[in-house]
């Protein structure tokens, strides 16, 4: 059996605020795109799933699957809504590649959206924050920001991670962010500006942390075997893993280290027989400076506690060793929840076909992308090949 | 949640808080009794929220931790009777009993642990 599915068409809507859309322009949008993208009709799709955490808070509106279908005019075909925090659009890209592997379906649209800025910042941040232990943190006044806090006051505390590191990563990724069209902020920042940007939940500062967005990204895949009907640039999904781990932060073994992460990474690297170094381009999901640090170290671009170091360095820069969220990441590309799996996805595709513009990372053959969610709950990893 | 009662696996020694219908350890060969914890423990990380939801706006900015208790569980709490700047990776803390929040619309009043300083308080060390 083929141990592969092809990604043959990639869309994505503008990451923002976009006031003037709704959740249902901006899926369409994103669908549509895939869709002319791949060159498939809309016959031959023969199932869709769409990742999304939380449109039943964020908008009212749940049961997205027979939505997409019924905007996109794709018939009576199957649809499957999937959710797993600010995961679910790794979920849904994982979900459509076990579909195809079985044999139940041949080409899917896959889809991830969140439409954030319809409800007040307090609104969005109590919906977010769901996405943690509601009853044994958030209940105690934990808010997503201070969880992330924890993790990088420990940091801090047990490597020597700085202030000054964590302010790096938003760096870097608001001016990889500069050339990519669709990103939320298309605009660089100083070490000075995230340095004293606002506190939310100290040491995390505004700066430190995605933003509230809309946006939908999607992709259309099939099986290995029919992938050149659609495209002559083919990419492949060559590893899909996931793992779980305790829903509260303060249950873990270790609060640096997502253990899920490191589980998820390594079986999808010992799949296809690689390492780390032969990787060529990541997008490590950077909800908060402190998660990209902790990625770089959970799957293994270094050891643990120089995920600082590394940065200062330069590797994980374009044109450095292990180039890490070129895209601007979900600091600066933006972080519509449930688009930001897919969207991770799409930029890989982007990269591995050489079609990334002033974001190329020169000659990438391989791309992972971690997707996870609430505090490192769920670890979902997708590596890609050409 | 009024008071930490958690629960300890005889099987392995393991102490849990909260407490958990399964030992993740033992699984099915778990023996699972309930434990109250003592209260004390100490500081393991912790964030000053400066911008919090709606039921908790009135106390910020105020200090939310993990703490280790004693036994080696940890819990998620806020830290009170302390400065903003007093608080350290470290600190002892005992356990207090206190108002948490006014919830939701109909401003249910929910009641639970805060942490506050030992040495301060009680001379406990
Ligand atoms: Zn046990």
């Amino acid at each position: 059996m083929t141990r592969r599915v092809a990604i043959v068409g990639v869309g994505i809507s503008k990451f923002g605020e976009l006031w003037e859309k709704n959740l249902r322009d901006i899926t369409l949008e994103a669908g549509m795109y895939a869709i002319f993208d791949s060159q498939v009709s809309g016959k031959d799709i023969d199932a869709v799933c769409i990742g999304n955490m939380s449109a039943g808070r964020f908008t009212g509106q749940e049961h997205l699957g027979a939505l997409a279908v019924d905007m996109g005019g794709l018939g009576h075909i199957p649809s499957y809504s999937v959710e797993a925090a600010c995961a679910s659009g790794g979920a849904a890209v994982r979900q459509a590649y076990m579909s195809i592997l079985s044999g139940e379906h041949k080409v899917m649209l896959v889809l991830g959206c969140e439409k954030m800025s319809d409800v007040s910042q307090t609104e969005a941040m109590n919906t977010i924050g769901v996405a943690s232990d509601w009853e044994w943190e958030g209940l105690f006044g934990a808010t997503f920001p201070a969880l992330y806090a924890f993790m990088a006051r420990r940091h801090m505390h047990e490597y020597g991670t700085t202030e000054e590191q964590l302010a790096k990563v938003a760096v870097k990724n608001h001016a990889n962010a500069v050339h990519n069209p669709w990103a939320q902020f298309q605009k660089a920042v100083s070490l000075d500006t995230v340095m004293t940007s606002g506190l939310l939940a100290d040491p995390i500062r505004v700066l430190h942390s995605s933003p509230v967005s809309d946006g939908a990204a999607g992709l259309v895949m099939c099986s290995e075997d029919i992938a050149k009907k659609f495209t002559d640039t083919p990419v492949y999904i060559e590893a899909s893993t996931q793992a779980s781990d305790t829903l509260a932060l303060h249950d873990r073994r270790d609060i640096c280290t997502m253990d899920a992460v490191v589980i998820s990474a390594r079986d999808a690297l010992k799949e296809i027989g690689a390492t780390v170094d032969d990787i060529d381009v990541f997008e490590l999901h950077d909800s908060f400076t402190i998660s990209e640090i902790t990625l770089t170290e959970d799957i293994g671009l270094c050891k643990k506690g120089e995920g600082g170091k590394i940065l200062d360095e330069g590797l994980t820069q374009i044109g450095g060793k292990y180039p890490v969220n070129t895209s601007g990441g979900l600091k600066a590309r933006g972080h519509p929840i449930g688009a930001t799996g897919v969207a991770q996805v799409v930029e890989l595709v982007l990269q591995l076909r050489g079609d990334a513009e002033k974001r190329q990372v020169d000659g990438a053959e391989k791309a992972m992308a971690v997707n996870i969610g609430g505090t490192g709950a769920t670890s979902i990893v997708h590596v890609l090949g050409r | 949640m009024y008071s930490i009662v958690g629960n300890h696996c005889t099987t392995c020694g393991t102490y849990y808080f909260p407490p958990r219908p399964v030992c993740p350890e033992c699984r099915r060969k778990g023996h699972l009794e309930e434990h109250k914890f003592k209260g004390l423990g100490k500081v393991h990380t912790f964030a000053i929220v400066r911008q919090a939801p709606d039921d908790f706006k009135r106390q910020v900015p105020y200090i939310i931790a993990q703490v280790e208790l004693d036994e080696g569980a940890r819990l998620t709490a806020q830290i009170v009777n302390c400065d903003i700047d007093a608080v350290e990776i470290g600190m002892r803390v005992r356990a207090c009993f206190r108002k948490i929040t006014e919830f939701g619309p109909e401003g249910i009043i929910v009641y639970g642990y805060k942490f506050e300083p030992t040495m301060k308080v009680t001379g406990h060390k």
